[in-house]
């Protein structure tokens, strides 16, 4: 019954996001107050029938009722309870159904926290989002119904892919949703304006936390991804230009310029169009990640079912979405007034360069990633797009922009002085070149350009801390009033220097991770000793282990300095037994931010194992820098005059207030 | 500046970049791109020998033969042909005989197949979708629709 009860409330959140798409809009364009009065009750009120919905299905998993398809096909009784809860989102239906709980979600966040916009942006805002709302719910109950249920229960359910059970599930997919689902507000805030023919700066204060928001979650997901593919998949890697990471890092591409681009509209009136487009671009690259990872034309860990009608019914809702956004920005764009002009070199100038060097890096991502589906599906050829087409793309394109990102804060804006900007930079200029000069000193000539690439990690650090000191004017002042100035400086930009500082952090892990990690691969009996990167791993021997739902064959290591044993590893090999499938777990060391990973091959049955050994120095780096990214992203949006809101303009204050004493 | 110079200087830069990007991208697609092959197109072509293939296919049964330091050779065929290849590490998890496998390297002179990476996916089910289009093409295709989720 409490089945049917979840089905019948996504039924009704359907039915509802059909009012909440035409009535407000209806009441916007005739200036009725009382229709668009309709769309936040609405709003919330869908976003509570999904979430019982989501519940129902939640609650299906954890009392493992077999009589619901999805539950068997992807659970298990003997599964511990973390991973029944984070089960309803390990398959295709119930991650969908997340998807739409997080899109009603932020249509209800608009609808309760949004009291400070024009009635007639919010109203319309809300209906652009129950467009997209009543079509993902559409696609549900139409061809992923999670809530179908099957007449002869079986006893026992047929598990959770295996690689799918660990705490990385639990958080992984709930951060890129929120982020990935979270620009939708921005695409609906960017038609909202396109129909109302009004884009201001107020508009784009408005638009900004949203962006920071789904921002700083899309950053933390693909972080929080990238760290769980590589300890739990046991190659020791962690980003594999996979089309379906790509399909994440588009949206966080173009967010990024969104990020950037929507600060000159608010400070300058500028770059309005471009602000709009850009918007419209990174929500439809988030639709477009869906549907190549939930459509099945890939093969991966993501796709969870094929299914021809998925794939036809999201690249329907795609070609509505994206098609029909940039038909209305084609007719409307037009109107958006131009304002704010601004030399090449100024703060506006840098922006734009962000703009264009991340765009340009977003497109070869995309060609990448899209080519070879389209060539097989044009010319039946198949290829292989790897890290090799992407290094060479992707790493060209970034280099301009890291050298960019520390003058973009000290320009002024309208019109900027270079010099002036290089001569705040002076400091952290001289840190790179000795970072430079260092790392060359530590490990030679032999590669040329790791050390460039520790030079420009540090020159992005740096460059954030100058900003800092120089707008404190720490050297002029004295420490004492320094320090207050220190404090009493907008949150906006202590934000902007911790995410620069953060991107340094995680430049500075990959060069390091990537140029000077060590590697060797080898037979190990009980007793053996390899030695890498100074340490000496010993193999004492492999024994069985049950778990809930597995058993597995752990080995120890031994790891040792000089002699004195630092720490024992226990990488293994599990079989999980409901799928009979094998998986592998690495036994990882972390010694300040660099880590030893071991990753253990099947057993030769005479006691031997085929070992994997890397030593990965600074790759922690990869991850905190990202974390410390999404904290600035954070401090951004704490900033006051984002909480406090847009100051209106005196006339329609004076006509809100008049509406009001009516 | 004029107005018309900072708009010309703007949609200059712009192009600039975007040159950039459009020369790279071309450069890589002609250059890093790797062709998938089957065990028949490398017997029935001539690949050159040193350029970065796939190779896909079932493992052979029995063919797999480990050696220390962590070296396995096996073979892969499409049915109709077959492919000696050798790799260095350790196999992926659902690595077997009789299931398809990806794998991606070189031909050396000597015609077996060097592959620095072996792809097995993540279900075990799963069949490489490549590989299930080679061995439809030799007429073995004997799986159903499902057996390719």
């Amino acid at each position: 019954m409490i089945v049917e009860l979840g089905h019948f409330t996504l039924v009704l959140a359907f039915v509802l996001t059909l009012v909440q798409s035409t009535v407000p809009l209806w009441g916007a364009l005739s200036r009725d107050d009382r229709l668009m009065a309709v769309a936040p009750p609405v709003s919330v009120m869908t976003f509570l029938l999904v979430l019982v919905a989501f519940l129902v299905l939640t609650v299906a998993y954890i009392s493992s009722d077999f009589s619901v398809l999805n539950v068997i096909e992807n659970s298990h009784s003997a599964k511990p309870l973390i991973y029944k809860i984070s089960g309803v989102w390990g398959n295709h239906e119930g991650s969908m159904l997340l998807w739409v709980l997080i899109l009603v979600f932020f249509a209800a966040l608009v609808g309760l926290f949004g009291g400070n916009l024009p009635t007639d942006l919010r109203a319309v805002t809300l209906a652009v989002q129950g467009w997209v709302s009543a079509g993902f719910i559409l696609f549900l109950l139409a061809t992923s119904n999670p809530f179908t249920r099957v007449t002869n229960p079986p006893l026992e359910g047929a598990d959770l892919n295996p690689i799918l059970q660990d705490i990385g599930l639990a958080i992984h997919p709930p951060l890129l949703y929120i982020g990935y689902v979270g620009f939708s507000i921005t695409f609906s805030f960017a038609i909202a304006a396109l129909i109302l023919g009004r884009l201001d700066a107020a508009w784009a204060r408005w638009v900004r936390p949203w962006t920071l928001l789904a921002w700083c979650f899309l950053t933390l997901g693909i972080a929080m991804g990238s760290y769980w593919a590589y300890y739990e998949l046991g190659w020791g890697g962690w980003w594999f230009w996979d089309p379906v990471e790509n399909a994440s890092f588009m949206p966080w591409l173009a967010g990024t310029a969104l990020l950037h681009s929507a600060i000159v509209m608010e400070k300058r009136e500028a770059l309005k169009v471009w602000t709009v487009l850009l918007a419209i671009f990174t929500f439809s690259l988030s639709l477009l990640g869906t549907f190549l990872v939930r459509s099945g034309v890939l093969t991966s860990v993501h796709a969870f079912a094929t299914d021809p009608a998925r794939g036809v019914f999201i690249l329907g809702l795609l070609c509505f979405f994206i098609g029909g956004s940039l038909s209305l920005f084609a007719w409307r764009a037009s109107m958006l007034k131009q304002g704010g002009l601004f030399a090449p070199i100024s703060r506006e100038g840098g922006l734009v360069l962000n703009n264009l060097f991340l765009t340009a890096a977003c497109a070869a991502v995309f060609v990448g990633t899209l080519y070879p589906l389209v060539l097989d599906a044009v010319a039946g050829e198949k290829i292989s797009v790897g890290a090799p087409f992407f290094n060479l793309t992707f790493g060209p394109l970034m280099v301009p922009l890291l050298i960019a990102v520390p003058f973009g804060p000290v320009l002024s804006w309208k019109r900027g002085d270079l010099l002036a900007a290089t001569q705040r930079l002076y400091a952290a200029l001289a840190l790179a070149l000795a970072m430079v000069l260092f790392t060359f000193w530590l490990w030679g000539m032999e590669k040329i350009l790791a050390p460039l690439g520790v030079g420009l990690a540090v020159w992005v650090m740096a460059g954030a801390v100058a900003e800092i000191v120089t707008r404190v004017k720490f050297l002029s002042v004295g420490p004492k009033r320094g320090f207050d100035r220190l404090v009493g400086l907008p949150r906006s930009a202590w934000g902007t220097a911790v995410a620069h500082f953060g991107l340094g952090v995680t430049v500075l892990g990959i060069v390091t991770a990537s140029a000077f990690q060590e590697e060797r691969i080898e037979t190990m009996r009980p007793g053996d000793t390899v030695n890498l990167s100074g340490y000496e791993v010993t193999f004492d021997g492999a024994a069985p282990r049950r778990g809930p739902n597995y058993t597995e064959e752990v080995g120890h290591f031994t790891i040792r300095t000089g002699g004195v044993v630092i720490s024992e590893l226990d990488p293994s090999k599990r079989v999980y037994t409901a799928r009979q499938m094998p998986t592998t777990e690495a036994g990882i060391y972390t010694t300040g931010f660099s880590q030893l990973y071991l990753s253990m091959g099947e057993s030769r049955g005479d006691g031997a194992v085929d070992v994997r050994i890397y030593f990965k120095p600074l790759i922690t780096l990869i991850w905190i820098g990202c974390v410390v990214m999404a904290f600035g992203g954070a401090l951004s949006m704490a900033d006051r005059r984002l909480r406090i809101g847009a100051p209106k303009p005196a006339a329609r204050r004076k006509a809100a207030v008049a509406a009001a004493a009516e | 500046m004029t107005r018309k110079q900072r708009r010309l200087t703007l949609i200059g830069s712009a192009g600039a970049v975007l040159a950039v990007a459009l020369a790279l991208i071309l450069f890589a697609l002609n250059d890093q791109i790797v062709f998938f092959q089957s065990p028949t197109d490398i017997t029935e072509k001539a690949v050159p020998t040193g350029q970065r293939i796939r190779l896909g296919g079932l493992v052979e049964e029995g063919s797999v033969v480990r050696s220390d330091n962590a070296e396995v050779s096996f073979r892969v065929t499409d049915m109709a042909n077959v492919v000696s290849v050798t790799y260095k590490g350790i196999l992926p998890d659902l690595f077997r005989e009789g299931q398809g496998v990806v794998t991606e390297g070189i031909i050396r002179p000597d015609g077996v197949f060097v592959a620095d990476s072996v792809l097995a996916k993540h279900d075990e089910n799963y069949i490489p979708k490549e590989v299930a289009e080679a061995l439809k093409d030799q007429g073995h295709w004997q799986g159903e629709e499902s057996a390719a989720n």
